[in-house]
This record gives structure tokens, C-alpha cells and sequence, in this order.
């Protein structure tokens, strides 16, 4: 119930007196009210907003945050006051509805951020006010409908293909997205090049060349150039064919891609061809034959793949079907409507071009749409009259549905560049975010060299740098280093996962005998997943190498400082990749883990980042991706000198 | 050419119409628009406190700012508490019973008066005040015409769905057992001291008098 009708409850309640008289039972005991019935000031700050308030305001709404024993979570006893950390701007909005019953929307607030404020306290959103409904509803479903394009095109099309796609799927991306790749792009525009050829010679086809020795006749010059044209239709339909075959073969699903409009467009372009093939040169038949070549014109619909503006018209047209139709339908309303009128007005006068209601029809389109050939005339006076009406009423009839239609097509077209600027917007977000997460899993490394640097000695710039870190960053790596001592694997780092996978082709020969120390145990045969093969041998390389600092810049010196050997076990590598190396590993005391390595100081060429991202989502992942079964007992550690 | 002529007269005509409107509304408003006496007045003639009328006046210019209820309103606010059933016809005879100016509104003197008539008086009173709403046209007694009206509008807001199920006559048969009750001298109409005397007799009745003492 409202608000407001709660004020009038104890007036009801009261006027139940009026009911006693004609009781016959006893009427039931009232419930009691233990509150206080004295209406006492509630102090509520948000954001050092003060804001006052009776308290049975707030509690007109009990199913709401500030109406239920929840505010008392955010009661400030030293102040008296609550204490909310929120907009102050919204607050005074989600007061108002307490003090009036009625939620209005903000038209100058983020509707997300709206959302947001009424989610936090607790207010259901179906209760804005009628007044302000509509524009709520509308800036919920564009946003809604921006956020759903959003997430279109960033799982669609630009994303790079897993690399255990089959060749099929390859060749699909191929043609759904030239730009992916330069076959693609050029394949794309030879069949744009061949559409443009086609349409050309069906055009020049049909116009008069100069005639042929001795006749008089101007020739069109399909006919003077019989052969010349035959071929050219010939490697078009056959480049056509080629396509579409490809399309067919490559499409996910074949039987959508059959029933899709550009399909079906392919098939309706080349097959007049064949079809004159197969004819026969019967006199008879090559008269449906050349009404058959028509549909070769078709073929300039295939640029549609070339062109999003072709695209988008017919989406839009698509979209306002509506609106054609019911403007198709007004018009025939009309054209019958003036056709008969004109008939009947004209029907006295002599050689009257209107002989019939349908021979008006013509007349009717004609003035409707405001051409005026003047094939057709009207004579007489009622017949002016008439046809002046119609011609002032076909102008509006037109005009009704045409914007409707137009501002479809600027929305769709509005959506189509936004489309392209989010994309452009996302590659450069997606490398921002790359950077960060790197940024952070270096940071995850670096604590942990801290750590173990911390342990060993007292280097104070290491220390200080320690302590530098804010409490969030030391407890957030802790947490790593325990996900790390739970799953026995080890974080390591993007570059050096991809490039363990890549140097497999690298096929380096490891030179054990050159690795001091190494102990590079023979790898785990049963390593599978992505490069077990790769890992070992890039660690070899590794090793033969010496490589590369585990975290960045300032740690080098701390590298030569972190050779430990301590009891080296035979170490088994894990299978995965990432295990393969180079971590400094804190000295926890713990036997398992070990000893570093020390390489030869050949060229450091590479430093790379040896840390896989952070995020657990890529750690499933890679033990999904394994079979191992032996984890990691040491690693091998690699420190530059 | 006709029709951009024709928009333009219509304009000046609508911008000159306001302004006549204005005078009317702005009078409208004047007399809606209503507050009550001073505080003190109003303690003195209830039996609240200032702060009980605080908050009751808080409540209610907070539901009707303009200071006055009108019948549509009451109806409106009273079917919200009984959904089920139909309480128009219940709500219009409590209207009027706390209309005591008869003028189609309900200030907030009428409004705080009623209730401390019906919360803090004293039996009499109450008893008075039920014979009043009873009695529609006023006349000091009640027939079986007006207590009938009254007995099915209390049917009504029970609404279709009862248990058990609603007969044709049972309003008939409460009239007649309340004249049974109530008619002392069988005359077909109850007074003001019939009914007072019956009502005091009414054990069931006394008692639930008592429970209704602190509702508010």
C-alpha cells in the first residue's frame, strides 16, 4: 500500500467503531504497538550531505534499506548519524520518494548509475512515477541494446581464431571477414572487381554498335560481339561459382547459409547461365530465355557484401516493414478511390483516355506521386476538380510514413558507426587492460623476490621498496603465493608461455653438458597440452642460455644473489609450460622447493616477462590443458649474472 | 495556404485564452486551498496532545496538500483498504458522518475532531457518533431504510468472495436482528436514547469498546 494511505490506517481503524453495534461476536484484540509513538529526527550523511528526515518517513517503506533494520549497518554512533558513501545527487531523489510516495528519474543521471543507487537501497525500479516511466523505460532499452551490440562485437568478429581451428572455419572467417587476413582482402576484391566487370558487359551488351559491313541495321553490341561477350560471362559466372562453392563448403551451417538472402542472390546471379546452357536453341523456349537473362542484373546485388550502406538500407526497409505497408496500402486505397471518381467524372466526353477504372489507375499514380506525364488528361470540369483533390491528397499520403522511415535508417546507421568506433575504441581499451594485468603480475613477481630478498639479507632499497607497497598489494600477493602453494604450479609469464610454444619449430638443441648444475631432469613423458615438447626444449635453451631477469629492471642485481643450492633433487618438470622456469622462488624453508640454476652468461638477448597472468582463468585453463601428473618440485630458476 | 493561415489564428486565439483562465484558477485555488486553526485551539478542542497532532497534521497535509479531502479522495483511499469488495458506498456514509460541515470536504478539524471523538471520548460519545453515521438523512432516528443501506454497504466492502458464501438476505436478516435488538418500543425507528441504552446493555459491544481504546 502507498505511503500515504498508511497515514489514513488509524483513521480507518477508528472509524471501525462505527461497525460495533451491528457486531454480533466480540471483535478480535487489536496488535500492540510497542514503538514509541513519539516521531523522533533521523540524521542521514551522505558524503558530508546532511540530510534530516522524520523517522516514520523512512519507515513508510519497510522492504526498502532506509526503512528496515539494515540502515542500523551503517549507523554512526560517534556522530549519531548514518553514514552513507554515495552520491549526495541521487540520495535527494531517493528521499523525495520516501517524503511523496512517488520516484522520479532523473533526466540528466546516467540510467546506470541510477540503477545502481536504487539497487543499493533497496527501492524496486517499477515504482517510478508514471511521469517519468517512459523516459526510464526508453534509456533502458537503448542502453541495454548498446550494451548487447557491445558485446557482439567483441566476441564476433575480430578476435583472433583459436589456433586449432580446422580450415573449414579458417576459410569461413576468411570470407566473413576480409580484413583478417591478405588472401581474404584480395580474393574480396576480385570478386568485387569481376561484379563490377559482369554488370558492365550486361549494360554495354544491349548498346547499338556500328553495323557490320554491309548491312544497314545498327547492331547492339551483344550481337556484333557474340563471342567477345560469351567469354567474359563465362569467366564471371565461373569466378561467381568458385565463391559461392567455397561459401557452401566453409559455412557452419549449411542449410542457413542456403536459406540467407545473399546466398540465394549468388545462386538467382548465375543461374541464368547454366540455364542457357542446358537450352536448347528453340525458338519457343528462347523467349523465356531472354526474360531469364534478366535476372542477371542481380548481380549488382552481390556488392551488397562490399558495401555496409547497401546493408544497411535493406535492414532498414527490412525494419520499417511496417510503415511500407502501410503505406502501400493507404495508396491503393486512394488510387482505387480517385481511379473510380475519375472514371465516372470523365466518362461523357469524347476520346476520353479514361476507358476503363483500371486504365485510370495510371492516371491516379501518375498525379499521386506529383509526376504529370500528361499522357492522360482530364477534360472536364469535375474531372479537374477531382484531379487536383487527388493530387494535393496523394502529396500527403506520402509524406505521413516517410519519416518514420528515415529516422529508422539514420538510427541503424547511428548504430552501424558506432559499432565501428567501439571497435576501434576496444583494441585500444583491450591493450590498456593487457598492460595492467602484466603490469600486475609483475608486481606479483616482484613481491616475491622481495620476499625472499627480505629473508636473506638486508638490502635496504629492496626493503624500502617492500614496505612501499600498500597493505591491499602485500595481502593480494599473498594470496597468489598461497594459490600458487595449493596447485604446485607456479605463475609465470604471457611472453614466456607464448613463446614456449612457439620456439617448438625453434627446435633448439639443448647443450645440457653446458648447463652448470642443471637440473633439467628429463622432462615428464607425460606431459601433454600445449608445448610440453616446447617447454622442455626451450628450456634447454633456456639453460644453455642465460637468460633473463624474472621480474624487471632493478631486480638484475638481485638475480646473482639468488643462486641457491640448496639440495637439488632431481627435478621433474611440469608439464606445463609455464612451469618451466625462471621464477626466483622465495626461500621458504621448504625442501621442495629448490635450487637455482646457474647459466653460462651467454647473451641475455631476451628478458622476457615470465609470468603468466595473474587471473586464475588462464591457471584452469592450463592444467585442464595437461595430463601431468607430476608437479613441480623445483624449478628452475635462471639468473642473469 | 488556407491551412498555414488557419494555424496562425488558432494560436493567437489559445495565447489569449489563458490568461482569462488564470483569473478563474487562481480564484479556484484560493478557496481549495485551506489550513487550520492555530495548535492550541485545536488541542483544546480535541483530547491529543500537541505532539499527537503534529504528527497527525504531518500526515495528512502530506496527503493532501491543498488541506482538505474531498469525497472522491476518501473513496479512493478507503477502497485501498478493503480491495476485495466494493467500500464506496461505506465510505460515502463515513464522509458524510465526519463531515460535520455538510460542505462535500473534509478539513483537518473535521478530520482530528472525528477521531478524538472516536479514540479518547468517552462512551457517549462514541455511542453518538455511531448513531450519527447511522443516521443518514439526519433526522434523529434511524428506520429500517437507512440501517439496511448501511448493513449491505458493510457487505459490500466484504466483497464476493466470503466464507461462507454471501446469501441474498443476510443484510436483511442482520437489519432485523439489530431492530430486534436495539427497537425497544417496536416502533420501527430507533432514537438516540434507544440506541444507547441497547448499546450499554450489549455486553459483546462493551467489550469490544474497550479494545478499540488504543489504536491510535
Amino acid at each position: 500500500m502507498a505511503a500515504g494511505v498508511a497515514t489514513w490506517l488509524p483513521f480507518a481503524r477508528a472509524a471501525a467503531v462505527g461497525w460495533l453495534p451491528l457486531a454480533r461476536k466480540t471483535m478480535p484484540k487489536p496488535p500492540v504497538d510497542k514503538t514509541s509513538r513519539s516521531d523522533e529526527i533521523l540524521y542521514v550523511n551522505v558524503s558530508g550531505v546532511r540530510f534530516q528526515t522524520w523517522k516514520n518517513t523512512l519507515d513508510r517503506y519497510p522492504e526498502t534499506l532506509l526503512g528496515s533494520s539494515e540502515k542500523e549497518f551503517f549507523y554512526n554512533e560517534d556522530t549519531q548519524e548514518f553514514f552513507f558513501d554515495r552520491d549526495p545527487e541521487m540520495f535527494r531523489h531517493i528521499l523525495n520518494f520516501y517524503r511523496t510516495g512517488k520516484l522520479h528519474y532523473p533526466r540528466n543521471e546516467c540510467i546506470q548509475a541510477f540503477d545502481e543507487e536504487l539497487a543499493f537501497y533497496g527501492i524496486v525500479p517499477e515504482i517510478i512515477g508514471d511521469c517519468c516511466m517512459e523516459e526510464y523505460r526508453d534509456r533502458k532499452k537503448e542502453n541495454q541494446e548498446r550494451l548487447a551490440e557491445d558485446t557482439e562485437a567483441n566476441e564476433g568478429m575480430d578476435t583472433p581464431l583459436p589456433p586449432d581451428s580446422t580450415s573449414r572455419e579458417r576459410l569461413w572467417r576468411a570470407f566473413e571477414n576480409p580484413h583478417t587476413s591478405t588472401m581474404a582482402l584480395v580474393f574480396y576484391y576480385v570478386t568485387g572487381f569481376f561484379i563490377a566487370v559482369s554488370v558492365t558487359a550486361n549494360v554495354v551488351e544491349t548498346v547499338p554498335c556500328r553495323p557490320l559491313k554491309g548491312t544497314v541495321k545498327d547492331l547492339p553490341c551483344g550481337e556484333k560481339f557474340q563471342l567477345a561477350f560469351f567469354c567474359l560471362d563465362t569467366a564471371c559466372v565461373l569466378i561467381f561459382t568458385f565463391e559461392y562453392l567455397m561459401r557452401f563448403f566453409a559455412a557452419p551451417s549449411r542449410g542457413k547459409f542456403v536459406r540467407s538472402v545473399m546466398s540465394v542472390i549468388d545462386v538467382v546471379a548465375i543461374m541464368p547461365y547454366y540455364i542457357g546452357l542446358v537450352m536448347p536453341e528453340n525458338e519457343d523456349v528462347s523467349g523465356a530465355f531472354v526474360t531469364l537473362r534478366v535476372f542477371r542484373v542481380f548481380r549488382i546485388f552481390k556488392f551488397s557484401r562490399h558495401s555496409a550502406g547497401l546493408r544497411i538500407l535493406g535492414y532498414t526497409l527490412k525494419s520499417c516493414a511496417s510503415e511500407l505497408g502501410f503505406l502501400l496500402f493507404s495508396l491503393t486505397m486512394a488510387i482505387i478511390i480517385f481511379a473510380t471518381v475519375m472514371f465516372y467524372a470523365e466518362k461523357g466526353t469524347k476520346g476520353s483516355s479514361f476507358t476503363s477504372i483500371p486504365a485510370s489507375f495510371w492516371y491516379t499514380i501518375v498525379t499521386m506521386t506529383t509526376l504529370g506525364y500528361g499522357d492522360m488528361v482530364p477534360n472536364t470540369i469535375a474531372g479537374k476538380i477531382f484531379g487536383s483533390i487527388c493530387s494535393l491528397s496523394g502529396v500527403l499520403v506520402i509524406a505521413l510514413p516517410v519519416p518514420v522511415i528515415v529516422s529508422n535508417f539514420s538510427r541503424i546507421y547511428h548504430q552501424n558507426q558506432r559499432a565501428d568506433k567501439m571497435r576501434a575504441q576496444q583494441k585500444v581499451r583491450m591493450a590498456r587492460i593487457r598492460l595492467a594485468k602484466k603490469a600486475t603480475v609483475n608486481a606479483f613477481l616482484q613481491y616475491k623476490d622481495d620476499r625472499s630478498l627480505g629473508d636473506r639479507d638486508s638490502d635496504s632499497t629492496a626493503l624500502i621498496a617492500v614496505k612501499n607497497r600498500s597493505a591491499f598489494e602485500h595481502q593480494h600477493n599473498h594470496l597468489l603465493h598461497c594459490l600458487e602453494k595449493t596447485t604446485n604450479h607456479e605463475f609465470t609469464s604471457e611472453m614466456n608461455y607464448s613463446e614456449l610454444c612457439m620456439t617448438e619449430s625453434v627446435g633448439c638443441r639443448t647443450s645440457r653438458s653446458t648447463s652448470l648444475s642443471s637440473q633439467q631432469a628429463a622432462p615428464n613423458s607425460n606431459s601433454s597440452g600445449c608445448c610440453p615438447r616446447r617447454a622442455r626444449r626451450r628450456a634447454a635453451m633456456r639453460l644453455a642460455n642465460s637468460t633473463v631477469s624474472v621480474s624487471r629492471g632493478s631486480i638484475q642485481e638481485l638475480d646473482t644473489l639468488h643462486i641457491k643450492t640448496t639440495s637439488i633433487p632431481p627435478q621433474t618438470r611440469s608439464s606445463l609450460n609455464a612451469q618451466t622456469h625462471d621464477f626466483l622462488k622465495p626461500n621458504c624453508g621448504e625442501p621442495d622447493f629448490s635450487a637455482a640454476i646457474i647459466s653460462i652468461p651467454t647473451p641475455p638477448a631476451n628478458s622476457p616477462d615470465e609470468s603468466l597472468p595473474p587471473s586464475p582463468i588462464p591457471i584452469p585453463g592450463i592444467l585442464r590443458n595437461t595430463r601431468a601428473t607430476a608437479y613441480i618440485q623445483d624449478s628452475v630458476k635462471i639468473s642473469s649474472l | 495556404m488556407g491551412a498555414v493561415v488557419g494555424t496562425l489564428t488558432m494560436q493567437t486565439k489559445q495565447r489569449r485564452r489563458p490568461s482569462r483562465d488564470k483569473t478563474d484558477e487562481e480564484l479556484e485555488m484560493a478557496t481549495v486551498c485551506h489550513r487550520p486553526e492555530g495548535l492550541d485551539q485545536l488541542e483544546a478542542q480535541t483530547n491529543f496532545t500537541k505532539q499527537e497532532l503534529q504528527i497527525l497534521y504531518r500526515g495528512f497535509k502530506n496527503e493532501c496538500p491543498s488541506g482538505v479531502v474531498d469525497e472522491e479522495t476518501f473513496k479512493h483511499i478507503y477502497a485501498q483498504f478493503f480491495p476485495h469488495g466494493d467500500a464506496s458506498m461505506y465510505a460515502h456514509y463515513l464522509f458524510n458522518a465526519f463531515d460535520s460541515t455538510n460542505n462535500g470536504s473534509i478539513k483537518f478539524k473535521d478530520f482530528v475532531v472525528g477521531l478524538s471523538t472516536l479514540l479518547r471520548g468517552t462512551l457517549r460519545e462514541k455511542l453518538e457518533w455511531t448513531f450519527y453515521l447511522y443516521d443518514i438523512n439526519r433526522d434523529g432516528y434511524i428506520n429500517r431504510e437507512e440501517m439496511t443501506e448501511i448493513v449491505r454497504a458493510i457487505y459490500d466492502m466484504m466483497g464476493k468472495y466470503t466464507y461462507p458464501a454471501l446469501k441474498g438476505d443476510v443484510a436483511q436478516q442482520h437489519v432485523d436482528a439489530f431492530f430486534r435488538k436495539m427497537d425497544k418500543n417496536k416502533d420501527g425507528v430507533v432514537t438516540l436514547e434507544e440506541f444507547v441504552i441497547a448499546c450499554q446493555e450489549d455486553e459483546t459491544m462493551m467489550n469490544s469498546m474497550q479494545l478499540f481504546e488504543n489504536v491510535m
